[in-house]
């Protein structure tokens, strides 16, 4: 657990208490209005376009000195992004960190929600690249608008029928369209469909930023989170048949990992918070071979 | 059937800036009727259909158009949902050129299933079989369903565009010189395809064309327009046969015998 004071110069959080007021302002829209993407006046972090200013924005606007905060990068704790993300906040928030998802109040992620279920008063924040889930069909943001304002979403099925007619299933595999509370369609963020299904009813709060597209939008707890699909195809995960090689698990989202230079590879959690604590739980009772 | 019409326009005008496109227009159309408005370039043709089909805010004037359920709506005072609604269920366009209309990018299949999603069809093998249907309805081939529409011919990529917009079964449809640009035989082939359908569904539909031929071969009535006004309308033949004002008379002389 790293405790650090924030350096003199820079405001709690870095963002100054102007931005974070503005931010929370669009973050109560969002949540009065689930799945609506609100605009936000984005700031310029010290980090590029894409390596999650919306997200860091969002936890910066909400994090307080009494929370504990974790980031992930793709499931993972340790990579780079995660790494260079939780630093900045340990040093600039002086706030407490950790890699357990049961210990965090705030969770910042990109690609994945963690396998262990969130609970109460957690807050997931999604970096999201892309919050238009229309924007594939339609380029023009005025008529994207006017789409979810009059709830006219059959071209979202276009796509998954395109799907569908090429490949004989729906392939869409991360980023798969959710309708949330039963009114607007919102791109879950890369995520892969795997992980819709935690978003459905989910205990904690779940807030998504997209800073380069300016916007924020929210999936407030106990909301109902359904993935698009057709009557005769209906919604299904995808996992590949093989155990985690660490920690032998059989229900969770896997990474595979080129290991050598001769084409091995094997297959490993991609939640590592969650993989090492089956591992410790594996070596003090061995009881499963 | 024809107790009141389908569609009413009364005193349409639109300016752009201070150049008059349209002013006062008048126009009629009754359930299973053709109209067909002809004029040159420049005379306020196709100004006139993007205002009667939803598409762009006349300066002034009623567009009145009996829904399903008989009630007479102003597209213009309704709300935009309701006049999006109507366009994607009970009026349909079909563009000039088809690229307008067609999503390039999407297979033929999804482009004629998008209307059938658009308003709730949630059965992929139901959405299927209908957009087959209706590729077999206007003549091409069902094994190319799942090809996109840039490896079509124009008169393909046309007649996917009216597959496209008949597969809802809209009441009323518009067309914007949709034989514009194709060689004289898929021409034929396209019209005959337009006359059958209109024939057999009952369907009401606005032709705007330049092109005579094309007029009195579909149409049962024609409004001949000439700087924004419609200087005479009529059935087909009568205005072809027998024009009264100088400028379709000049119109009908000037079509080149074959």
């Amino acid at each position: 657990m790293t405790t650090a004071t924030a350096p003199a110069g820079y405001n709690f959080a870095y963002l100054d208490e102007g931005t974070k007021r503005m931010i929370r302002r669009a973050i109560l829209k969002a949540i009065a209005i689930p799945g609506y993407q609100v605009p936000f006046g984005s700031r310029e972090m010290p980090l590029a376009y894409g390596w999650g200013t919306g997200g860091m924005q969002v936890t910066a606007a909400v994090i307080g000195a009494s929370d504990r905060l974790k980031v992930i990068d793709q499931g993972a704790d340790d990579t780079t992004n995660a790494v260079s993300i939780r630093r900045f906040f340990a040093r600039t928030a002086g706030v407490a960190t950790t890699e357990r998802t049961a210990e965090a109040t705030i969770i910042q992620t990109r690609h994945r929600i963690p396998e262990r279920p969130l609970r109460e008063g957690q807050v997931l924040v999604y970096q999201v690249p892309m919050p238009e889930p229309l924007r594939f069909i339609e380029p023009r943001e005025s008529e994207t608008r006017k789409m979810h304002a009059l709830v006219e979403y059959g071209a979202m099925h276009v796509r998954l029928y395109e799907d569908i007619a090429a490949h004989g299933r729906i392939t869409t595999a991360y980023g798969y369209p959710v309708l949330v509370n039963g009114r607007y369609v919102m791109s879950p963020s890369p995520i892969p469909k795997f992980d819709n299904p935690k978003m459905d009813m989910m205990p904690a709060l779940q807030l998504f930023g997209a800073g380069r597209e300016k916007r924020i939008y929210a999936v407030p707890p106990y909301t109902p989170v359904r993935s698009l699909d057709f009557d005769d195809h209906p919604f299904a995960i995808e996992r590949g048949d093989q155990p985690c090689a660490l920690c032998g698990s059989t229900d969770t989202y896997l990474d595979e990992v080129v290991v050598d230079d001769r084409g091995g590879r094997v297959f490993v959690c991609s939640d590592s918070d969650h993989c090492g604590e089956r591992q410790e739980a594996g070596r003090a009772a061995p009881a499963r071979a | 059937m024809t107790e009141a019409p389908l569609l009413r326009v009364r005193g349409l005008s639109h300016a752009y800036g201070s150049r008059i496109a349209c002013s006062a227009v008048d126009v009629e159309v009754w359930p299973g009727e053709v109209l067909a408005i002809v004029g040159e370039s420049g005379s306020g043709k196709s100004t006139l259909l993007n205002c009667i089909s939803g598409r762009m805010r006349p300066g002034a004037g009623e567009v009145l158009y009996r829904a399903k359920d008989g009630r007479e709506v102003d597209l213009w005072q309704a709300s935009d949902a309701q006049r999006r609604l109507l366009a994607r269920t009970e009026l349909g366009m079909v563009h000039q050129n088809p690229r307008d209309g067609l999503r390039l990018g999407v297979s033929a299949g999804g482009n004629v299933g998008e209307r059938l999603m658009a308003v709730g069809a949630r059965n992929y093998g139901a959405i299927r079989a209908t957009a087959a249907e209706w590729l077999a309805r206007v003549e091409i081939d069902v094994g190319r369903i799942d090809d996109l529409p840039r490896t079509f011919s124009g008169g393909m990529q046309q007649r996917l565009q009216i597959a496209r917009v008949l597969v809802s079964r809209p009441r009323l449809v518009f067309l914007d010189e949709p034989t514009g640009g194709l060689d004289v035989s898929v021409q034929a082939r396209l019209l005959d395809l337009l006359r059958s359908l209109s024939r057999d569904l009952g369907l009401a539909s606005i032709i705007v064309t330049h092109d005579l031929a094309v007029a009195r071969l579909l149409a049962h009535r024609i409004c001949v327009m000439r700087g924004g006004e419609v200087v005479e309308d009529g059935l087909t033949d009568r205005v072809l046969d027998d024009p009264r004002h100088p400028y379709t008379q000049l119109l009908v002389s000037s079509v080149l015998p074959p």
